[in-house]
């Protein structure tokens, strides 16, 4: 029990010390980064309570801790809670904006209830964060891989089952590659992600499935649970490879896949090559309305086709007077040019400048 | 005297009036559980375009939903009887260790540490799986399957450390200490009287082990057996990580497969649409229903087996 007890005041301690550092280095990392977020001008106060994808909670905490830093009266809650469960919660008026992975649905009639939300207004679909999709793989001896979509459908399929299989030998003539079974790991839970990615696939590659947030079970192979139970598979299992974003992929060291766009380059995945694809996207909304549609076999030259967007959904008109002030003085952070290079360190891609423009012109419309 | 006769009656009327309340408390969180998982799923079931019951696949949030729970059911209880074989022996031996064989100084900080498991949040039990066991087990995992592959269980073609038999041993791990710690309070109340008695017949301990304690203490282990199979079957996020997730029904327990109810909810709910989630409620309801068959059956084998049994069951 003695001992117990010194290691349990040993243990709290480290915690504090840990807790200690941490602060440190927020209040340290901030200092320099807040500085442009000072133009929405000081004196706001208030709480913005926001919701939704998980894929872009990196990019809303690094936001927030910079916009707070200068806004100190300003508090913002974004809980992670999904796409769906953001989109719902925006739409049952509980929160200020929503963030999502994908636009508002037509086919389930979101617009039209985001719409009436927003009673005097229309709810807008702005496009904020570029997250980047890596393919990556574990396969010791081959350091460098190419894929083109239909290799890659194939191999996510279980239909390509072997490493030495002849559709990959045509994409990599040059590579020693052994024969290993090839171990194809995909989300086990939902995710906006494995949307993205079978969208790509539907897209580009002979793909019998129809896009999801969950993988099709049809397709086989082995689920893992969350980016980092991915990432963490990939690591463990030779021959294995999956699909995560970016960040995951650098963060634990994973070699990616250099993918086929639609004029057959292999690219790498960098966050410029990866913005390149969103900047060939069109823009499908009208008005200050940026739901894009991303061309998964563009032929942009450079550009990596697998890309995220995720939205921030608001009201162009019709938030309380509050919600307004504090939401617009936030996206127009967020939109400018300090709020996009914020997120290059976390693995996600800054928008491209046309793109960018159109963000900022209807940000500045919202009233 | 009459005075404090009416006391004493109130005082006993006040307390009864607190046990029954509590009793039928209990009973009224049973039931309004049953109830919100029935009417939150009932709306789902009726746009299911399948048979809930015999259907394997899970796609409720498409525009045209179609689940079923079977291959999530076997899943979750083959998975939880797999734990339930490997981890009833240990647990049984380790019980018996402490109680009848260990000196009494580690007896007692084996008992203390067997308590310390049973502590460990679930989730740290899923990470040591994901991050250790996964990539470990897959050497045991091809020998088993090339050598012994000629038994149904070890067969497959495609053998990888993330099967159902991993999630197994993860789920055996946790209810280990749930078994032993029962299992040893139950040995521990074996009649002192009986065990000398056998011993001065000129049993040996393990004579007298087999015909005093083990008989003594049947229903309490199968109690502590039950207990942890209701625990395996309702761990949720270990499982989660582990299990490769595919809707298949196999025995093949080396192959990449495995998933579980409690598995598929956490992996599904935060993304759902509202049918999604009726959908996964109404799973959770065959999860409860399946808990409580195997309760009422536990409550049945140890009714029958009351007469060698002290403790109550």
């Amino acid at each position: 029990m003695k001992y117990a007890g010194r290691l349990a005041v040993a243990a709290i301690a480290g915690v504090l010390s840990l807790a200690a550092c941490g602060t440190d280095n927020n209040s340290g990392g901030t200092g320099a980064a807040s500085a442009p977020a000072a133009s929405a001008g000081g004196g706001l106060s208030g709480t913005i309570n926001a919701a939704g994808s998980s894929a872009q909670a990196n990019a809303i905490a690094e936001w927030k801790k910079a916009f707070q830093s200068s806004n100190p009266g300003v508090s913002i809650n974004y809980q992670p809670s999904g796409s769906g469960a953001g989109v719902q919660s925006f739409i049952q008026g509980t929160i200020a904006f929503a963030g999502s992975d994908s636009a508002l649905k037509e086919d389930k009639g979101e617009p039209a209830q985001a719409d009436a939300r927003c009673k005097t207004g229309k709810a807008i679909n702005l496009p904020m964060v570029i997250g980047p999709v890596a393919v990556v793989y574990n396969l010791p001896g081959v350091d460098s891989l190419q894929l083109s979509p239909a290799t890659i459908g194939g191999i996510f399929s279980s239909k390509i089952t072997k490493w030495d299989d002849a559709a990959i030998k045509k994409d990599n003539p040059d590579a020693k590659l052994p024969s290993t079974p090839i171990q194809a790991f995909h989300r086990s839970d939902e995710s906006g992600t494995s949307d993205n990615f079978t969208k790509f696939l539907k897209a580009t590659a002979d793909w019998p499935y129809e896009p999801a947030k969950a993988f099709p079970a049809e397709a086989k192979g082995q689920g893992a649970k969350g980016s980092d139970g991915i990432a963490q598979a990939v690591k463990g299992a030779e021959g294995a490879i999956s699909y995560v974003e970016l960040s995951f992929a650098e963060n634990s060291g994973l070699s990616k896949v250099k993918v086929a766009n639609g004029s057959g380059e292999f690219v790498e995945l960098t966050p410029e090559s990866a913005a390149k694809t969103v900047e060939a996207a069109k823009v499908e909304g009208s008005g200050n309305d940026l739901k894009l549609s991303i061309d998964y076999a563009t032929k942009a030259p450079g550009a990596y086709p697998i890309v995220l967007v995720t939205y921030e959904i608001t009201c162009e008109k019709g938030l309380t007077p509050e919600d307004t002030k504090l939401v617009k003085s936030f996206l127009t952070y967020t939109a400018s040019e300090a709020g996009q290079t914020a997120l290059t360190g976390l693995g996600y891609a800054p928008l491209p400048a046309t793109l960018v423009a159109k963000v900022r012109t209807a940000v500045e419309a919202i009233s | 005297m009459g005075r404090s006769a009416f006391r004493r009656s109130r005082g006993e009327g006040l307390f009864r009036f607190a046990t029954t309340g509590a009793g039928i408390l209990l009973l009224v969180i049973m039931a309004a559980i049953a109830v919100f998982l029935i009417v939150k799923a009932v709306p789902a079931l009726q746009a299911n375009t399948s048979r809930f019951l015999t259907e394997k696949v899970w796609t409720p949030n498409a525009t045209e939903p179609v689940f079923g729970i079977a291959a999530l059911a076997f899943g979750t209880v083959i998975s939880s009887l797999l734990a339930l074989i490997m981890a009833l022996p240990i647990a049984i031996g380790v019980a018996l260790f402490i109680s009848h064989y260990a000196p009494r100084r580690l007896a007692g900080i084996l008992g203390y540490v067997i308590d310390l498991l049973a502590a460990v949040p679930s989730v740290v039990y899923g990470l040591w799986g994901v991050i250790f066991l996964i990539p470990f087990m897959k050497g045991p995992s091809e020998f088993l399957n090339t050598y012994f592959g000629w038994i149904p269980l070890f067969a497959g073609d495609a053998v990888y450390g993330k099967s159902i038999l991993t999630g197994s041993i993860v789920l055996a791990i946790m209810i280990l200490p749930i078994i032993a710690a029962i299992s040893r309070e139950v040995f521990l109340q074996a009649p002192t009287m009986l065990e000398e008695a056998s011993l001065a017949l000129g049993a040996t301990r393990w004579e007298m082990i087999r015909m005093s304690v083990l008989p003594f203490g049947r229903a309490g282990v199968i109690s502590a057996a039950m207990l942890g199979l209701g625990r395996a079957m309702g761990e949720t996020i270990a499982v989660a990580l582990i299990f490769p997730a595919t809707f298949t029904i196999t025995l093949q327990v080396l192959s990449a497969n495995g998933n579980s109810i409690a598995a598929n909810i956490a992996n599904g709910f935060g993304e759902a649409t509202p049918i999604g989630q009726g959908a996964l409620i109404a799973s959770g309801l065959v999860l409860f229903v399946i808990t409580l068959i195997v309760n009422m059956a536990a409550r049945l084998i140890i009714a029958r087996r009351k007469e060698y049994s002290g403790a109550a069951a």
